[in-house]
Formats: C-alpha cells, structure tokens, sequence
C-alpha cells in the first residue's frame, strides 16, 4: 500500500459555487478519504462535474472551504482528473502519454519506460503509434485515463469516464480502476450508470440540485436508503 | 530585359535567360524571407493575444484584423520615410536595397500572419483548454505547445502571407526603386513592361509569377498533408 | 524541440541576410536618380554596361517622375540626378541640393494622337496652336499630371497660347498623374492625344491606332541635365564616383555613346553637352 497522500483527506465544508448567478453547488459538505472509490450520482445538472472539477482546483468556491490534506491551497501535482469528453492532442498516442509525463515533472530519462508501462496498463500498447485523434471512443478515453495516470496521482478524478461507451470498453475501464485502487490511488468518479455506482463503489454520493442529499457504503445504500430522493433515484424516478 | 519584344517570357524561362533567372530569385528570397520573420514576430504575438485576457483585447483583435488590408503603397511610403537618408534610419542606407523591401513586406504581412495565427491558436485553445490545465501546464509551455501542435494550420496563415507579398508591387518599388539588376521582381518588372508598353512580355513575366506560387502552394499543401498524416 | 526551432530560427535569418548581398557589396556603386521616361526609352541599359566597362563602376538607376527624383536627391538618397527640367534644377541648385548643372543631351518632344485625328492637327507646324486645337474641338487629351519634365513642358505649351490649363480644362482634359509609358497606354486605349518625349515613343510596344501628330516645333525641346548632389549637404554622397559618371556623360566618349544609342534605326537623343546656355 502506498503512502497516504498529502492531499487526502479531501475535505469540501459549505462549497457554494455560482456561475452565472445561478448555484451549481449549493452548500456541498463531504469528505473523501482513502480507500475504495467514491461514486457520486445524481441526474444531469445536479452538480457532479462542477464537484469534480472544484476536487481538482480548476474551479474557486464562492464562498466555503476546500482543502487537501488540511491544506487551502494545493498545488495539483498529486491530483488528476479526466474529463467526461477528453480532447485528445495532436499527436500521437504514446506522445499524449509522454506530454502528459513531461508536464508532470517526469526525469526525461524515466519517460519511455513510464509510457510503455502507461500503455500496457491500460491496454494501448499496439497503438503507440497511431495518431490519438484516430483512436475510438473507447480508446480516446483510456488513453485519456493513462495521461491521468501519468501524474502518479494519489486522488484520480473521473466525469463519467464510461458514458459513451459499449460494454466491453466500459469493463477495460472499470478493470483499470479496480487495479489503480488496489495500488493505492484515491479514485473518484461520477456515473448516470447505477450498475457501475454498486459494481465500483465504496462511498456512494447522491447529489441533487447542488446539494449532497445521503452518502453511505454501496450495499447500504441501495439496500436501505434513508431519504426520499434517493429512493426515487434508485427507482429510477426522475429527481425534479 | 532583353528588348526583344517577340520572345515570349515562356521561352525566357526554357532557355534560362540569367535575367528572368535573377528576377525570380529575388522575388522569391524578399518575399519567402518576409514571411520568415514575420512568422517569428507575428505568431507568438497571435497567440499571446489568443491566450491573454486584458483590458482593450477585442480592440486589438479588431485593429488587427483591419490591419490585413493596409494598403502596400503606404506602408511602402512610410518605410521609405524611415530608411530614407534624411530619416530617422537614414543611417543604416538601406533604401533602395533588398533588405529594404524585406522590411517593407515585413510590415504588410505581419498582421495577416498574426491575426490567422490567433484564429487558429483561440480555436486550438478552446480544445486544449481543459486538458492543459488539468496537467498544470505553465503559460509558457502552453503557448508553446500551442503553436507546435497548430503548426499545419499556421502553415495555411503563412502561405496567406506570402501569396500578399509575392503579389504587391506597391510597396517594394517604392523602397526598392526597381532598380535593373539589383531591386527588380517579378511584379516591379511587370510594372515596368506594362508602362513601356511590352504587354506581351508583362503578361507573360505575370503568368510565370502566378505559376510559381502555385507550386509553392501546391508544396505546402503537401507538406501539411504529409505531417498531418504522420503526426495526427 | 527547443533545438529545433533554435536552427530554424538561424536558417531563416541566414536567408534572409543572403537576400541582401548587394547592399553589403555597394563598394563601387551609385544611385542615380532618373526619370521614368529616360528609363522607358531603354537609354540606360545600353549605356550603363559601357560605363561600367570603362571604370568598374556599377550605377543603379532609381526612376521616378522628375520632381520625384530631385526629391530623392533632396532627401540626400541619390548621389546623382539626372533630369530633363532646366527650371525645377536650377531651382534645386540655388537651393544647395546641387553642386552643378552640366547639360548632357536633348531629345524633343512630339504630339502623338488616334491616326483618325478627330482634332485635324496632323502636320501642324506650330505646336501650341495644335494645342488650342485640341481645346476648340474638345479632342479628348490625356496629361502627365505630374511634376515630370514633360509635364512642365506641356504646361509651358499651353501657356505660350494663353491658356491657363488650371482653370480652363473641361471634360476633354484628362490629367493621370502617371508616368509616360503608362500615358501611353491610356491613350492608346483611350483614343486620345498626348504629348510625349520621342526616345519613350519610339520605344514603346503599344502604340495601337496611335501615330506622329505634330513635331519640329523649337518648343518641342528636352533638355537633359545631370547634377551631383551636394555632398555638404548629404555628407553620404560618394561624390568622386559620382563626378566619374557626370564626367562620362559629358566626355567625347560619353557623348558619342550616347549619340549611338538606336532604336530601330533611329536615334534618340542629341548631345550637347559642349552647347552654351542649354
């Protein structure tokens, strides 16, 4: 098991974000520590990507507090996220890997055996050569997942990394994160794919409308969940 | 050239002719080299202005943009004025040089060059946005990696750049002064030609300069084809 | 990548230097400021070859309108003017822009017009007269408009017939502000008449429908002078190779190289560089 990382416990109190005067998160208090993952679900605008991308720093609350390991301001270095539709960049696939290595401060004579590892870890080895914006859907988004990766990140922040994928793709990527947090990694994601929150989860995080509205282990929660909404939810009823 | 008003600028070119030879030669390293330093200068400041927010910034897009359509003839007039003896760059004595028609093409094509290179740049960077900055790249990296990774697209800004320069006349042969053997190009000379009244040789001097650019098009065009196919 | 782009840098600033030998090797060389009709006739690419055969110097030839180059030897960016307007260069002497004045050559001037001649001047003898002509029949005409010396000398035309052009002209009048080639080209395609020096006439490919109006008039006269620029105002002027090339023009070689400058048999113009008062 590796180190606990400095930016764990990842710790929201009272997260407000706006954006255009409108709340996206709307008082989020929740604290993520490591272990299993976390899974946050919830309908389409209730604030999941927006929580993610405040995880990572890429966003600064309105009001209310986010730290990392106790710390206000964290520098991303040990921290990755992987977006929901990744863009790929002009080069090939291992050459994604390696810029994403580069920016990460990798020793330029440990990089070709990292992104050799990188590739093989996430299956992508037989296209190392082939220009990334070439790739398929399911490919595009695990070597998204391997420049994540690169970073040796101890939290991995994923936005529904399995949305526009078939089965097969969907279990490659699901395997992935199963052996990144059995090496130590911190991974949270978002999923509209129920069978994935119980199959992947650890912590569930049911968010509506900017608010956290229950978390709890995956077997409790879907066993017996406690609120109204998250009843409905696992009922499949629209949460309005 | 010589005055033989029949022979055709076709077989000029067939046979050599060490004239036409020198022309085109000089056309194509003022304007080539023009393009050159104004894609030094022009497209970092292009994409500065595409990854920067300041106060004014859609003024400067604006002037810029406007800038593409400045008339060769006064940017010629203002260069002259500077390299002119009794100018401020008197001293350097570059008029009616060579060097003084880089500059003045320079000028020309810096801002076409800049404002296609900060399209570009903004459009890349609307895609490369989020990714960059999930790696912590530093501003400087960015740009960098911006311009390396839109370098097929700026290929197409350049060659807008030099199709200006290759084609003005306005302004190198005010700076230039068409001098026989050491300013003259191919557009001062179709100048020439047409003012003495050898229309045929003028449009024959114009058929070869618009050949020529087609095949450095038709050159670039494969360099982009080629790079992007191996580079994605 | 960083060495990449650093050699890139270098090869483009390497060519953009080998672009530029010949302002580095300006050792022995002049520039001479001329005018476009005298560069259009054709004149200096026979006689410059021999000068430079005769004493190594290279001579770049700036051609301009006549006021456009006595500007460019004000501006002290010409070593030598060499005009065809006695007027504006003694005005440029008196102003100290000039050390001398030695005339070099004449060539005349001549009225050419649309062969249909709708003015009916062909074989006038008296060229303002053909000029008021011209103006009574509304014959379309199409000027310099420049400060050229044919245009000076068109203006010295009409006023000999008491006409102030200025105020006078009507719709028939048309002023370019061009060179004389590109005159030419006018009104050859505009079916109109023009005056222009015979050297750019015989010279020019484009005649079209246009033929020899009206010549022989002693007004018709082109007197070309050539001027050092004055190095105490211009300290840059190379004034020993400059003074070779005026002392060439006006040499008995000069001179009779200048005399046999022929296009089609003819002879463009007259040396006269030993006649007082010219």
């Amino acid at each position: 098991m590796r180190n606990p990382a400095l930016d764990l416990p990842l710790l929201f109190v009272d997260v407000r974000i706006r954006a255009r005067g409108l709340p996206i998160l709307d008082g989020v208090s929740l604290k993520i520590e490591s272990g299993k993952p976390t899974v946050l679900i919830g309908p389409n605008g209730a604030g999941k990507t927006t929580l993610l991308r405040a995880a990572m720093g890429l966003v600064r609350p309105s009001s209310g507090l986010i730290t990392w390991g106790g710390h206000e301001q964290s520098p991303p270095v040990r921290r990755a996220i992987m977006f929901q539709r990744p863009a790929m960049l002009r080069r090939s696939t291992a050459a994604n890997v390696r810029y994403a290595l580069a920016a990460a401060n990798v020793a330029r004579d440990k990089r070709e055996t990292r992104v050799a590892e990188l590739l093989a870890d996430v299956g992508l080895a037989q296209l190392a050569r082939r220009p990334a914006r070439k790739l398929s859907g399911g490919e595009q988004q695990r070597l998204a997942l391997a420049r994540a990766l690169a970073r040796d990140p101890a939290i991995l922040l994923l936005d529904e990394p399995t949305a526009s994928l078939d089965p097969a793709a969907t279990k490659a990527i699901e395997d992935i994160v199963r052996i990144v947090t059995a090496r130590g990694v911190k991974v949270v994601m978002s999923t509209h794919d129920l069978g994935q929150a119980k199959r992947v989860g650890g912590e569930i995080v049911l968010l509506h409308r900017g608010r956290v509205i229950e978390t709890g282990p995956a077997g409790e929660f879907f066993a017996a969940p406690r609120t109204e909404e998250a009843r409905k939810f696992i009922a499949g009823e629209l949460l309005v | 050239m010589p005055d033989n008003g029949n022979v055709s600028a076709l077989h000029l070119v067939l046979s050599g002719d060490p004239v036409l030879l020198a022309i085109v030669w000089l056309s194509l390293t003022v304007s080539l080299s023009a393009v050159a330093v104004s894609a030094l200068i022009a497209v970092p400041i292009g994409a500065l202005i595409a990854l920067t927010r300041f106060p004014g910034r859609e003024g400067v897009i604006v002037f810029l943009n406007a800038m593409m359509g400045l008339p060769p003839v006064v940017v010629g007039l203002a260069v002259y004025l500077l390299l002119s003896r009794s100018g401020p760059l008197g001293a350097w004595g570059l008029l009616f040089t060579p060097t003084a028609m880089i500059i003045a093409q320079t000028v020309l094509v810096s801002p076409i060059i800049a404002a296609l290179a900060r399209q570009t740049i903004e459009d890349l960077w609307t895609e490369y946005h989020d990714e960059l900055a999930a790696m912590n790249v530093g501003p400087l990296r960015r740009i960098v990696t911006l311009i390396w990774d839109a370098r097929f697209s700026l290929i197409t800004a350049l060659l807008a750049g030099f199709g200006r320069a290759a084609a003005e006349v306005g302004a190198i042969i005010i700076v230039g002064g068409n001098i026989d053997g050491f300013t003259r190009t191919m557009t001062t000379a179709i100048a020439l030609e047409t003012s003495k009244g050898d229309l045929p040789l003028a449009i024959g001097l114009g058929l070869v300069l618009i050949s020529i650019v087609i095949v450095i098009n038709a050159a670039a065009w494969g360099a982009r084809r080629l790079g992007e196919h191996y580079a994605g | 990548m960083f060495h990449r782009r650093h050699s890139i840098a270098a090869a483009t600033l390497g060519f953009a230097l080998l672009a530029a030998p010949s302002s580095f090797a300006q050792d022995k060389s002049i520039v001479v400021a001329s005018t476009t009709s005298t560069q259009d006739s054709g004149l200096f690419e026979y006689l410059l070859p021999l000068f430079k055969q005769k004493t190594g110097i290279t001579v770049k030839v700036v051609a301009q309108g006549t006021g456009k180059a006595l500007d460019t030897g004000a501006r002290c960016d010409a070593d030598v003017v060499f005009v065809h307007a006695k007027a504006q260069e003694e005005k440029f002497l008196a102003e100290g822009y000039g050390v001398k004045r030695f005339p070099v050559m004449y060539n005349d001037f001549i009225i050419v017009g649309p062969s249909s001649d709708p003015a009916g001047i062909k074989g006038k003898k008296d060229v303002a007269d053909a000029l008021k002509t011209i103006m009574a029949k509304n014959a379309t005409f199409f000027s310099r408009g420049d400060r050229s010396g044919t245009y000076s000398a068109e203006l010295r035309l009409w006023k000999a017939v008491g006409v102030d052009i200025e105020k006078q002209k009507g719709p028939w009048y048309k002023s370019l502000g061009q060179g004389m080639g590109a005159t030419l080209n006018t009104a050859a395609a505009g079916n109109g008449y023009t005056l222009t020096d015979r050297a750019t006439w015989i010279h020019f490919k484009n005649k079209q429908s246009l033929a020899v109006m009206v010549e022989g008039d002693k007004r018709l006269f082109n007197q070309y002078g050539v001027m050092l620029v004055n190095p105490a105002k211009c300290p840059n002027v190379k004034k020993d190779l400059g003074q070779a090339f005026i002392d060439y023009l006006i040499s008995p070689q000069g001179q009779k190289d200048i005399a046999n400058y022929k296009v089609d048999g003819q002879q463009l113009f007259f040396p006269n560089a030993n006649e007082a008062g010219a």
